[in-house]
């Protein structure tokens, strides 16, 4: 067998990790948003880390991610910008450090939110998975700290796991750096369009209960063109909640998705100066 | 326009009776239902698992009611105790080079290029000195201490210091999570005050924010390790003069704590009004913490940033103390007109002018408290033959050599408790003020956030100063 060089290696399309560049902070112009969620001490921040190259603190407790932090990578040819979400554990959580990860998978509208999971406390990570599924169609799972679960005599079925939540499962060990190419390629089809996911929906799952959110959903849409989220609205008026209700009734609906927006948008300044006084 | 939304809310209120009550507990219900099923298809466990043991035991002791405190303090010492002992060499070297071989330097190369002595004195012994003294004294303690805190933060033993705390601030009204925006503290007080964001209750945020101040943080320890050194520990044998000064930090810092609990309990049963909130803290797992790359962001992201601030408020408080000391109103300096008036209150609290003069002064960075301390002891006592003139901040080779500038400056070992105690409890940095007054908004609570613990420096330093006379 011939000798083969580094730049055959590069070259090669098997090897996804030559398609990878870091570009840090410069998140001047991208094609795709990744959102990154999952429950607190999860090891976001550093598959953050992992996809950007850049070193946000982290460290083992949970709360350590307060802001938002954003950086970007290139992959195969798209630029992509990745935002690091404060750990949640659930959407339904009114805590400010909570509302940061809520409003921004809501509102935010990224094109793929990453789900990073803690494949040692699975069932408690579905929940959140769940959550987002409901929300959101363009969703991959980061089953992370797959190191861990072995150690612990732990094996997770990634394979079971995509079959019934229906979207993308990548295991990972970030902080090795084991399955950040997979997860890379995964994100790139689902924010292409070319892998189509068909999220589990829980909480609609009875015929019932779709038809009436549905139909709620279309009213809302026809008095909040430009509301990224008309069936989670819809959801939470039907669950009673008080916000919701007043939120709708006064109008403050559009301007309070809009502000998020906007916010996200010029806030990039504001973040980036919290992070150095952060770090 | 607001009929179409009347509709939405009345159609959302027809369904609701379609798709029957309780809707909200029912899809809540329905998600955990399918979380538990889906996990129990995927997720298979093997019989042995010895680390879960390890960790149960690991966690019986260090958050044991008994075992969990004196653990938590002898870790802490430890730490210090290679902070100080290891810093020593670093410093002396670091000091050798950026004071003993380039200032000399930058100095004849100012008379070579014959610059008016205000200007290389302004640009050489302000600017310059204050920025190499920041460095010298600074680098090495920090390249040590934050590898150090960051491996045990990557470890997991943070949460469990928060688990051990939390009764005690739950018994003072304040939130729990207060104990880990505490520990970021010791860090830095601004990123600290960002870090508050964990706690929801606006009430228990601002008990936390206003309380963090007694957290010593990185820009204080060197204050508190050389004055540690110099007045405690010389009063031991010399083989046990590092052990002594780490244990006198040790109690500066448990002193901070106990000041946390105080102030907090007082705020909140007085200005700040209301009972505890509960929250879940989850004990993450104990990682092994990956040596190298710890060593690695620690220096590069929190050593050398925290370095690089501490540098950009040094130079223009250099230039502040070459100015102070070289203008003349009467034949006399500046400073030697504040210290003078200073003084009376100085040693009525146990300081003296100097020291308050010093804090004045090195408001933007207390790191750089000491040296203008030096600097202006030297001033006022025109000792002979030390320090290079007037505002030249120098560092002095020995610590007996401090010791002695010191001693002839007046300063008596209730001096240098008193500094120990005011430099923990005085108002935080302007850095840290300028961030408590983005995170909260209020120019009101930034200025109770100020004038609190200055207050209470003062409070504490006065009662130690007469207490100390009425002994002695």
């Amino acid at each position: 067998m011939s000798q083969l060089t580094p730049e055959q290696c590069e070259a090669c399309p098997i090897n996804r990790d030559a398609k990878l560049t870091r570009l840090g902070l410069d998140v001047s112009s991208f094609d795709y948003v990744i959102a990154l969620a999952g429950n607190p001490n999860v090891g976001k921040s550093t598959v953050f880390n992992a996809l950007t190259g850049l070193r946000q603190h982290t460290g083992n407790w949970p709360g350590k991610t307060v802001v938002r932090a954003e950086g970007a990578f290139s992959y195969a040819g798209k630029r992509y910008k990745v935002v690091d979400l404060p750990g949640t554990y659930s959407l339904l959580s009114t805590s400010t450090d909570e509302e940061v990860a809520r409003d921004f998978i809501l509102f935010g509208e990224p094109d793929v939110t990453v789900v990073v999971a803690d494949a040692t406390r699975l069932e408690r990570n579905l929940n959140l998975i769940l959550q987002v599924l409901e929300i959101t169609d363009r969703v991959v799972v980061c089953l992370n700290l797959m190191d861990e679960a072995r150690r612990h005599g732990i094996t997770v079925d990634d394979r079971t796991l995509m079959r019934e939540l229906g979207v993308p499962v990548v295991p990972t060990s970030a902080r090795q750096g084991e399955g950040i190419v997979q997860l890379l390629e995964r994100i790139h089809q689902v924010a292409t369009g070319e892998f189509v996911t068909k999220p589990r929906r829980v909480w609609t799952e009875s015929k019932n209960i779709k038809n009436a959110v549905d139909r709620l959903a279309e009213k809302i849409r026809a008095e909040f063109p430009n509301l990224p989220n008309p069936r989670w609205v819809a959801l939470r008026l039907l669950e009673g909640d008080q916000r919701m209700i007043d939120a709708v009734k006064s109008g403050e609906l559009a301007a309070l998705a809009e502000n998020i927006r906007m916010r996200w948008q010029s806030g990039e300044k504001r973040m980036e100066e919290a992070n150095v006084v952060a770090s | 326009m607001s009929s179409r939304r009347d509709e939405i809310l009345k159609t959302a209120e027809a369904i609701r009776w379609e798709v029957g009550e309780k809707l909200y507990d029912r899809t809540v219900e329905a998600v955990y239902e399918e979380a538990s099923r889906i996990a129990s298809r995927a997720v298979a466990v093997s019989g042995q698992k010895p680390r879960f043991d390890f960790e149960r035991t690991l966690d019986k002791l260090v958050t044991n009611r008994w075992t969990g405190f004196p653990l938590m303090f002898l870790i802490l010492a430890v730490v210090f105790w290679i902070t100080i002992e290891g810093a020593n060499i670093p410093s002396q070297m670091l000091a050798g080079l950026l004071l003993d071989t380039i200032h000399p330097a930058l100095k004849s190369f100012g008379e070579l290029a014959s610059m008016p002595w205000w200007l290389s004195g302004f640009l050489f012994d302000g600017v310059y000195l204050a920025m190499a003294w920041v460095v010298s004294v600074m680098l090495p303690p920090m390249a040590i201490f934050f590898p150090l805190f960051t491996l045990a933060e990557d470890f997991g033993y943070l949460p469990r210091v928060a688990f051990n705390l939390d009764a005690l601030f739950r018994k003072a009204g304040a939130h729990g999570k207060q104990a880990l925006t505490m520990a970021m503290g010791y860090g830095c007080n601004a990123a600290a005050i960002v870090s508050t964001r964990i706690i929801d209750s606006p009430r228990e945020r601002l008990i936390a924010v206003l309380t963090n101040n007694f957290a010593i943080c990185n820009g204080r320890w060197p204050t508190q390790i050389l004055i540690a050194t110099i007045f405690l520990g010389t009063l031991a044998p010399p083989h046990l003069s590092s052990v002594i000064a780490s244990l006198a930090v040790v109690i500066v810092v448990v002193i901070g704590i106990v000041f946390t609990f105080l102030v907090s309990w007082g705020l909140s049963r007085t200005i700040l009004k209301g009972e505890a909130s509960f929250f879940s803290l989850e004990l993450p797992p104990y990682r092994p913490p990956r040596l190298w790359q710890t060593l690695y962001t620690s220096v590069i992201d929190r050593t050398l940033i925290v370095l690089w601030r501490a540098v950009v408020w040094a130079m223009p408080a250099g230039a502040v103390i070459w100015l102070v000391s070289n203008i003349h109103i009467g034949g006399v300096s500046i400073a030697e007109h504040v210290i003078t008036a200073f003084h009376p209150f100085g040693l009525l609290i146990g300081l003296n002018g100097v020291i308050l003069l010093a804090y004045i002064i090195a408001i933007p960075a207390n790191e750089i408290v000491i040296p203008t301390i030096l600097m202006l002891t030297v001033l006022v006592t025109r000792m002979a033959g030390v320090g290079s003139g007037a505002g030249v901040m120098f560092e002095l080779e020995s610590e007996l050599a401090t010791a002695e500038v010191l001693r002839a400056g007046g300063w008596t070992v209730l001096t240098g408790v008193n500094l120990m105690l005011f430099s923990l409890l005085h108002n935080p940095c302007s850095t840290t003020l300028y961030t408590i007054y983005k995170e909260i908004g209020s120019a009101k609570w930034t200025a109770v956030a100020a004038f609190l613990p200055l207050s209470i420096a003062f409070l504490v330093c006065f009662v130690v100063a007469q207490l100390w006379g009425a002994i002695g």
